[in-house]
């Protein structure tokens, strides 16, 4: 007898994991069982989750995970697939936005650790692993937000220090963040003129505006209004004009853990409606028993396998230290056109079941535009891919 | 003070379970294994008191299938010191277990051995029991709270219309209920560490111990599927069923 199709049975198993890998699965799924799956539907409706939750995950090793030690993080023997097994678990519970929410020190902190100098790590980075702060990263603008080259928001050199001024919007954790990690312009047009400021959220001239969104609900998000906020110079996050490295920084990891995020919704999408298709009776039989519903199950699956596939082989190659751009921008493309149609077709499954609040299917379809969207549209990874071909 | 705690390895609770198509027993191909519960709140309780310093050392053992070194690194990542690994591959009941868990105590001299209530699979309840009589030693069953102080352990029992508290002499015997605490999750850096803290693997035939099973299983079966209920036309059809073929008017 074979097992049902479940969240487990469409995990292709995977070369790259050893004991420690499915040790620490069982600490993150036990984590997500205990803290975070019964809350979901609450938190979701509420807008908002425990701050309290930050400190939780801290201390099962969630925050720290990847940085690290000397400044709180756990990295001793920790490679990609740890982080993308995170990633996984966390997502099982059906919410984009806890993840977004809980996890966002995941792009607010690379740049300080990137290229920030050994005090600001000292002073921003343990509070931060611990849980007990949060920090933000804020690139896009109104006026544009792949475009990240010709970003707007500028920051001028007065008294030995800056005085910044411009507007920022669609920031994760916005108005909850403490610390602030600010791409600014510092310099002339382009590329070379952008520098990363670490502000802290409480300066005066500060203001946060919340946005509501099609999904993600229960993550804070947010415009920032800077309106000549003083920084001092040893806030600066690096060298200045030097910037666009640390933004460059964090899109692997990104795009690696969107993609495994985008994965584990399509294969929660696999789990509901497969239990849906068994239950449900309709026309003398399980709806799992109508041919047009079993091909839809072939289809789902054949999707999560490619693309749980090629996340393993990207993941691979990142692990071996190198940046294959071009493999992580279609995998990107990949795993959230997979998620996009897992969510449609479970969806058609539930039918008006599906379209009630309050599940989990409901809620990732809700949430496909986001991740399609976020960390590099589809069209800008498309074209980024597109442009290493030698076309 | 060393503690042991024994900890097995079970099904995972959410698993469904399958029986076997020839119905000798339930299917374990392929299937999630995981720490028996009670046994995690155990491994948990020994913590605690280590944490307390009122413990030197844990222990942690178990008797079963060579993977079920998977379960006591996951004690040894919530906090035990070393682990020991009793390999068979055969079903071992619970005298059995006993009598390797009194060869163990002889060997290892623990002042205290914590188990799990019962373990999911097969819910015997009886391991602490047999163990605490063929060492002699006194025994809390089900405990809610553990108090040790003095050479001495209060052990409150969750028993049939409340609490009750009883006061025993070290060394001593006590199995776990589910109130006792909120086990911890073994962290990433704990998990690493564990890698390294000591297993030793030995044979259940070096404790010379007889094993062989009392129990014969005739077969396993499902529980029977509820039947869909029946839908009358009239009050009148309605009390005649109840009449006349439940007997309940």
């Amino acid at each position: 007898m074979t097992e049902p199709l479940s969240f487990d049975v469409t995990r292709l198993p995977s070369p790259h994991l050893n004991d420690s890998h499915e040790a620490w699965r069982q600490t993150v799924r036990a984590f997500v069982d205990r803290e975070i799956s019964p809350h979901v539907n609450e938190w979701d409706e509420a807008g908002a989750f425990p701050r309290e939750l930050h400190k939780k995950a801290a201390a099962a090793g969630l925050i720290g995970l990847g940085f690290p030690e000397e400044y709180g993080g756990i990295s001793d023997g920790v490679d990609v697939f740890h982080s993308l097994i995170a990633a996984e678990e966390l997502a099982r519970a059906g919410s984009g936005g806890l993840v977004a929410g809980l996890m966002t020190h995941g792009i607010g902190l690379p740049p300080i650790i990137a290229l920030g100098s050994e005090e600001l790590k000292q002073r921003i980075a343990p509070a931060v692993l611990a849980g007990d702060k949060l920090i933000a990263l804020c690139v896009t603008e109104p006026s544009g937000g792949s475009d990240v080259a010709n970003l707007k928001t500028k920051a001028v050199k007065k008294n030995g220090g800056y005085i910044v001024n411009g507007e920022k919007t669609f920031i994760t954790s916005g108005r909850r963040a403490d610390y602030l990690t600010v791409a600014v312009r510092t310099g002339s047009g382009g590329a070379g003129g952008l520098s990363f400021l670490l502000i802290e959220a409480d300066r005066p001239g500060i203001t946060r505006t919340p946005l509501k969104k099609m999904g993600w609900w229960m993550s804070d998000t947010a415009s920032i209004h800077f309106d000549d906020v003083a920084v001092p110079a040893e806030n600066l996050i690096g060298q200045e004009n030097a910037g666009f490295a640390g933004i460059v920084a964090n899109f692997n990891m990104e795009r690696l853990s969107m993609a495994a995020q985008a994965v584990a919704f399509a294969r929660v999408c696999i789990e509901d409606a497969a239990a849906w298709a068994r239950d449900r009776q309709t026309f003398g039989k399980p709806l799992a028993k109508h041919q047009v519903i079993r091909h839809k199950f072939a289809e789902m699956t054949r999707m999560t396998n490619a693309t749980q596939s090629y996340l393993d082989h990207c993941a691979w190659r990142v692990m071996k230290g190198e940046s294959p751009v071009a493999e992580l921008s279609l995998l990107k493309v990949q795993a959230t056109r997979t998620m996009e149609f897992c969510a449609r077709e479970a969806m058609q499954i539930l039918g008006g079941a599906g379209f009630m609040r309050g599940c989990r299917v409901e809620r990732i379809y809700r949430e496909v535009r986001v991740m399609a969207i976020g960390g590099g549209s589809e069209e800008i990874m498309n074209d980024l891919a597109a442009r290493q071909m030698g076309l | 003070m060393k503690i042991l705690v024994p900890v097995k390895r079970v099904i995972d609770y959410n698993v469904k379970v399958r029986v076997k198509s020839d119905q000798s027993g339930v299917d374990l191909a392929n299937v999630k294994m995981s720490m028996n519960p009670f046994d995690e709140i155990a491994v948990e309780e020994a913590v605690r008191l280590k944490e307390a310093g009122t413990a030197e050392e844990i222990v942690a053992v178990s008797i079963g299938p060579e993977k079920a070194q998977d379960q006591l690194r996951q004690a040894l990542a919530m906090g035990a010191d070393r682990a020991i690994l009793i390999k068979t591959e055969e079903t071992v009941e619970p005298l059995a277990v006993a009598k390797l868990l009194k060869k163990v105590v002889e060997e290892e001299s623990p002042e205290l051995v914590i188990l799990g209530k019962q373990a999911i699979d097969d819910d015997s309840n009886q391991t602490g029991q047999m163990l605490a009589a063929l060492l002699g030693w006194a025994q809390g069953t089900f405990a809610s709270k553990v108090n040790l102080a003095d050479g001495k352990i209060d052990v409150t029992r969750e028993i049939d219309g409340g609490l009750q508290t009883v006061s025993l002499k070290l060394p001593a015997i006590v199995t776990t209920d589910l109130r006792l605490n909120e086990p911890r999750y073994a962290s990433l850096p704990n998990i690493m560490k564990a890698k390294k803290k000591p297993l030793d693997v030995k044979e259940i035939g070096d404790y010379g111990v007889d094993v062989a099973p009392r129990l014969e299983t005739l077969k396993v079966t499902e529980p029977p599927k509820r039947e869909a209920g029946v839908k009358v036309e009239s009050v009148a059809e309605l009390v005649d069923k109840l009449k006349n073929e439940a007997g309940v008017l």
